[in-house]
């Protein structure tokens, strides 16, 4: 990306986010990202305009959905004749879209694009077993009605069970969190860093409403209009009070230091700089760079979540950076445990010798510039939907600041991270 | 091979039953055998901010291959990291659960009595983490080379926390405390590899310093007296035989040497070892130049010097005629006195001798009817005092190892109440095995324990005479 043109973010919206089985719960992942669009549309005058192309996926999929994003576009008020694909990686979608638009427009084959996200853990796709499965594809196939008698004469009980989506890693069977306590306990974080990152997270985030932060960021949905977990008034207190849910006796992540599961979608807008101008509109920030790690959790002993504490070093020597040239950073929270093991292992001398064979560590960020508008514990996380969150908020912030540089770092299941850097020219 | 009494509570049945009726139940002590590795296990290191100690400590774990797990503090990870030590973090506040076979603390930093605090805040976290035969040791400075009245205070208030975990360890587990001189970081590694290895099954609750020295030599950890000639007195049996058998199993020519009366014995031990034997009264007037002169002709000089010899002529002073009383002083003491300035005089020591002499619990506690007895073994302790600064001068070092309820033909022979309550009344709860002597010897006598000088260090299993 060093080579092209500049890409320019250039806003974003979204609808607030809704803890899972809360007021979003009859909306399919097609509403919540069509609501995203539309208000995103709106606000920066794009009716009936032909963008580049509109990126955007969902984790939790419906089959249906086998081509969300462009028939997201087709309902929505951007000219039909702009293209439109699906992605998915993980709870690194969002992110991974807004990468795959920023490169085409860096390339030149494309002047302006959206990137988006959109998951639902309240309208999830529920499967049919695989037994059952089979007899009905069978049946599909099958002529006469005889031997379709035949077939369903076969249909016991226990095939009627439908297959429900479970947060947990395949190769394991273990879920997100239980990898993560396993993290947390390598790493010895303490329940106090994690609730103290946690009401942070809270603090920032209400604080940013109050200031009117997302009124230009957000579109309110069926009601809502702010992020539903969001608790103004939580404390570190308070989240003490909480009992682990993870990581068992002396376990230290409870519900309140841990993403809950929820619904939501976003978008962010990108260009060039000339389109941009071409449309009267400001450039909050340049997307500079990007980079996805991926690790073996499943025999190589690395935890599950800390592929970003790969992908970041190798992005700094990249763009000839340290940790420490950066305004803001926004570390995707998908467990308070998660953040403070990436920022730990970034400062551990031994980790970046042996596992980034590096002879001086990354060193330590400031906390007071980290996910400043609030994080994923605060917003909580609809999948796909964090990293349209982060980019556009980010971008924002900087543009804000009159200048600056800023990083994001988003894990994904599979053991995977995906890292960018926003940059403002400014003083 | 543990003891009666030992084997039978460790019987299933007999350990609950033991258990139940509150009885001590031994566990049988792991030992060395060669190839084993230094620790057959992990390492836990802490440290209390601002130490010392805490690098040096990784770096000797690196390099005995010692699989690590540290505190967050910069100085230990920084260590490890340029160590090549791949060890994993470890946080007091949220433990990992994981199991340790020794944990190793910088108390360094301690540097005031509010900072004795930083003991309770690993201990109290760690202990439980520890294993069966697991060890501790807490590294500390001299209390008199310390900068400060209150450092003083907080680093002599470390004996008794070793001292009192020692009794509370359980499952064979041992604490040590090593004071490092400031300037003898780089002296650790001899000590911290013995005191964590199967070696020191029956050392506990001991304090061990360590001071300045020149570079320790580069050596073969299995083989550290490869090419080193060792004489060792009393040699024909007993703790005299284990501890020819050690250092011949680390590499050296070991030159046996007892009275003639013994000479069967004697050269049925040497020949096993490939040895030499020397037939000598440790009393004779001539012994001194008998000895220096054998070993400059036969070995060109002598690396090893281990005065094991000894005797008991037991009689309260009342009962006690002049001769038993003068006979155990010489053979135990004096004619040590006499040899070791012999092989001064005569420059038969060569670079880098150790010389290391046994005292005995006796000499520390006292003895009913063991008044010459002690006497000698407490003149051994001064010994080490006065001769240490003597020695270092000629570029040697000289230390005790001072034995408790060793298991030997000398203790098979006692009524056995005696016994029992010999056995029973240390931390460990059984006798040592004279193999645990042998290897506390051949500790001090390593060429790599250039910083051990004027030590006398018990092999008790923490008895709770004298101590």
């Amino acid at each position: 990306m060093n080579s092209g043109r500049n890409v320019a973010v250039l806003g974003g919206n979204r609808i607030p986010f809704a803890r899972s089985n809360g007021v979003y719960s009859n909306a399919s992942n097609q509403d919540m990202l069509s609501a995203a669009l539309d208000g995103l549309v709106d606000r920066y005058s794009l009716q009936g305009e032909r963008l580049g192309e509109v990126v955007a996926g969902a984790v939790l999929k419906h089959s249906r959905d086998f081509n969300l994003t462009r028939e997201t576009v087709l309902g929505s008020r951007l000219a039909p004749e702009t293209p439109a694909y699906d992605i998915g990686q993980a709870c690194g979608t969002g992110l991974q879209a807004a990468i795959a638009v920023a490169n085409k427009i860096a390339l030149g084959q494309v002047d302006s694009g959206v990137a988006g996200g959109a998951d639902t853990t309240s309208d999830a796709p529920i499967a049919v077993n695989d037994e059952l499965r089979e007899v009905l594809l069978e049946l599909n196939r099958t002529k006469s009605n005889v031997d379709r008698l035949k077939l369903v004469a076969k249909l016991r009980p226990g095939q009627i069970v439908p297959e429900i989506p479970r947060n947990e890693e395949p190769r394991t069977g273990k879920s997100m969190g239980g990898h993560t306590a396993v993290t947390a306990k390598e790493w010895g974080i303490a329940r106090e860093d994690q609730d103290e990152l946690a009401a942070a997270s809270h603090r920032n985030l209400a604080g940013a409403y109050d200031r009117g932060f997302y009124d230009d960021l957000m579109t309110p949905y069926l009601g809502l209009e702010r992020d539903q977990n969001l608790r103004a008034d939580s404390t570190v207190e308070k989240l003490a009070k909480l009992k682990p849910v993870f990581g068992g006796e002396g376990g230290t992540m409870t519900a309140g230091n841990s993403t809950p599961l929820s619904d939501g979608a976003s978008t962010v807008l990108l260009g060039t700089d000339e389109w941009a101008a071409e449309h009267g509109l400001d450039v909050l920030a340049h997307f500079r760079d990007a980079e996805t790690a991926a690790v073996d959790y499943v025999h190589g002993g690395e935890g599950l979540l800390l592929a970003p504490a790969y992908a970041v070093p190798r992005l700094l020597d990249r763009q000839g950076l340290t940790l420490q040239d950066f305004d803001l950073y926004e570390i995707h929270e998908a467990f308070a445990a998660q953040v403070l093991a990436t920022l730990k292992a970034w400062e551990d001398p031994v980790f970046c010798k042996e596992r980034l064979g590096r002879d001086e560590p990354l060193g330590s960020i400031e906390r007071s510039k980290l996910n400043v508008n609030g994080g994923s514990l605060a917003a909580a996380h609809p999948f796909a939907a964090t990293g349209g969150r982060i980019v556009a908020s980010l971008a924002k912030a900087l543009h804000e600041r009159g200048g600056g540089r800023g990083l994001i770092s988003i894990c994904a299941a599979g053991g995977q991270g995906v890292v960018a850097i926003l940059e403002k020219e400014g003083n | 091979m543990a003891d009666l009494y030992t084997q039978i509570v460790n019987a299933p049945v007999a350990n609950t039953l033991a258990t139940t009726v509150g009885l001590p139940v031994p566990t049988p002590l792991e030992r060395h055998s060669p190839g084993d590795p230094v620790l057959d296990g992990r390492a836990l290191v802490g440290a209390a901010p601002g130490g010392r100690l805490g690098g040096p400590t990784v770096t000797v774990l690196a390099g005995a291959g010692v699989p690590a797990a540290t505190e967050s503090t910069e100085e230990l990870r920084r260590a490890a990291a340029d160590a090549g030590l791949d060890a994993a973090l470890w946080n007091a506040d949220a433990p990992s659960g994981d199991k340790f076979k020794a944990l190793v603390f910088d108390a360094s930093g301690i540097t005031t009595t509010e900072k004795l605090a930083e003991l309770h805040r690993f201990f109290h976290a760690a202990i439980r983490t520890v294993g069966r035969c697991g060890r501790v040791v807490v590294l500390g400075t001299p209390p008199a080379d310390t900068s400060s009245p209150g450092e003083h205070t907080a680093q002599r208030a470390l004996e008794g926390f070793t001292r009192s975990l020692g009794k509370e360890m359980r499952g064979g587990g041992t604490v040590q405390l090593v004071y490092v001189e400031q300037g003898a970081e780089g002296q650790l590694d001899s000590t911290l590899r013995f005191l964590l290895s199967p070696k020191s099954a029956y050392v506990s609750g001991q304090v061990v310093r360590i001071g300045q020295a020149g570079e320790p030599p580069t050596i073969d950890w299995d083989q550290p007296l490869e090419g080193k000639v060792a004489l060792v007195t009393g040699a024909s049996r007993g703790i005299g035989a284990a501890i020819a058998e050690v250092l011949a199993r680390d590499g050296a020519h070991v030159v046996g040497l007892d009275i003639p009366a013994l000479g069967d014995d004697l050269r049925t031990v040497t020949s096993e070892l490939g040895g030499s034997a020397l037939e000598v009264d440790v009393t004779d007037p001539d012994a001194p130049r008998t000895i220096a002169d054998h070993l400059a002709a036969e070995h060109g000089g002598v690396d090893v010097v281990v005065h094991n010899a000894g005797v008991t002529r037991d009689k309260t002073i009342a009962g006690m005629d002049e001769g038993r009383w003068r006979q155990v002083i010489d053979i135990n003491l004096s004619s040590q006195e006499r040899i070791d300035n012999q092989l001064l005089a005569a420059e038969t020591l060569n670079d880098g001798a150790r010389i290391v002499t046994v005292s005995s619990m006796s000499g520390i506690a006292g003895n009913n009817g063991q008044t010459n007895y002690a006497t000698s073994k407490a003149g051994v302790i001064g010994m080490v005092d006065s001769m240490a600064p003597v020695f270092a001068t000629a570029g040697a070092t000289i230390n005790a190892v001072a034995p408790g309820f060793i298991e030997t033909q000398m203790t098979a022979a006692m009524p056995v109440p005696v016994r029992e309550a010999g056995r029973r009344m240390s931390s460990l709860s059984q006798g040592g095995l004279p193999v645990d002597v042998a290897e506390a010897i051949a500790w001090f006598a390593s060429p790599a324990s250039t910083g051990l000088n004027g030590n006398t260090v018990r092999v008790c299993g923490q008895n709770l005479l004298g101590a």
